[in-house]
């Protein structure tokens, strides 16, 4: 590191948001395709459900695949708004 | 028996048909009797890459639909011994590459090459996923950019997916990560993804790093493979792609900034 870099103001670089976007976004594309094909639908229509009753965010849904040794767990993470 | 290796990208623009000229001319120089393929049907560039557009006679569909065959067809390479290049057909037939064809062209081209390399098409169509099937091993090729990396992350899914060696149960395609138009100065200034990024996102083998270079365009201008433009850094970056592909150690060059006076006075 120069000197300078001392009376630089800290400051994220373009690159290092690149990456922390490209991070998010693969890793939840990954998540997708590695799943039954059944999951984006089913992610939606659980979405859709949820949303009758309270106004939640489009990614508040989450639907998981994990495997467990021979079993097979389906994840269903739902984030709620918080309360006034 | 053939080795098959796929150049895919995803995105379009990166540098497939360069890398799939300068690799295939690589490995043709190192001895191995290598065929290039255009499986880009429709949009035929590798032929003006490897300066021979004007020896196209036969192409790619043309063998499928038994038209000509294969040694009709194949241009021989008038500068590198042992190096055949395919064309593309220029139909506007999207349907005009079938599997079966495809997989009877490989086979043919099997006989007498140790490497077959596939200059796939952008995009995630039929094109590229015909010319990544029969894969034994990718370079994936890859701008330090969102959209590139992103689209290679896709790649890599159907590559572990889609392939004759991912439907069939046996060993995966070797994936190997290529990097091109790398700019260390950009990268240093904290504009451009480091090597060291796209690997940790990607997390496949990297293969080798390609600077962005003037030597590119202009090799492209002339018909030449860069690779053959021996005094050239991107040519250079090519020549160790090839090496390493072979089983030979060589550092990565091209991945630090050249410092002037200037730059090391006040960067460290």
């Amino acid at each position: 590191m120069g000197f300078l870099d001392y009376f630089r103001a800290e400051k994220k670089t373009s690159a290092s948001l690149a990456k922390e976007r490209l991070q998010v976004i693969v890793a939840r594309e990954r998540g997708a395709r590695s799943g039954p094909d059944y999951l984006p639908a089913l992610q939606a229509d659980i979405l859709d459900v949820i949303r009758r009753y309270v106004a939640v965010d489009e990614d508040a849904v989450r639907v998981q695949v994990e495997r467990e040794g021979d079993y097979e767990v389906l994840e269903l993470n739902v984030v709620l708004p918080d309360e006034d | 028996m053939a080795r098959i290796v796929v150049v895919t990208s995803g995105k379009g623009g990166v540098g497939k048909t360069t890398t799939s000229a300068a690799f295939a001319a690589g490995l043709a120089r190192a001895g191995h009797r290598t065929a290039v393929v255009d499986f880009d049907v429709g949009l035929r560039n590798l032929d003006l890459i490897m300066g021979c557009e004007r020896r196209v006679v036969y192409d790619f569909v043309n063998v499928i639909n038994g038209e000509a065959n294969l040694n009709q067809a194949l241009i021989r390479d008038k500068r590198t011994q042992g190096l055949s290049i395919l064309p593309a057909s220029q139909t506007r037939d999207k349907d005009a590459l079938t599997f079966e064809g495809v997989q009877a062209v490989l086979e043919g081209l099997a006989e007498d090459h140790d490497y077959i390399v596939c200059d796939s098409p952008a995009g995630i169509e039929r094109g590229a996923h015909l010319a990544m099937y029969f894969a034994d091993d990718a370079l994936v090729v890859t701008n330090p950019e969102v959209s590139s990396v992103r689209d290679s992350d896709r790649v890599l899914g159907l590559l572990s997916s889609k392939t004759r060696r991912a439907e069939q149960g046996e060993d995966p395609v070797q994936e190997h990560l290529i990097i091109t138009r790398y700019v260390p100065e950009r990268v240093g200034k904290g504009e451009m993804l480091s090597v060291e990024d796209v690997g940790e996102i990607l997390s496949i083998d990297l293969l080798g790093v390609i600077p962005e270079s003037s030597a590119v365009l202009n090799a492209s201008n002339s018909g030449v493979p860069v690779i053959l433009e021996e005094q050239t850094d991107a040519g250079q970056a090519y020549d160790d792609v090839v090496a390493r592909y072979l089983g030979q150690q060589r550092e990565h060059r091209f991945i630090t900034e050249k410092k002037g006076l200037f730059g090391r006075l006040f960067k460290g």
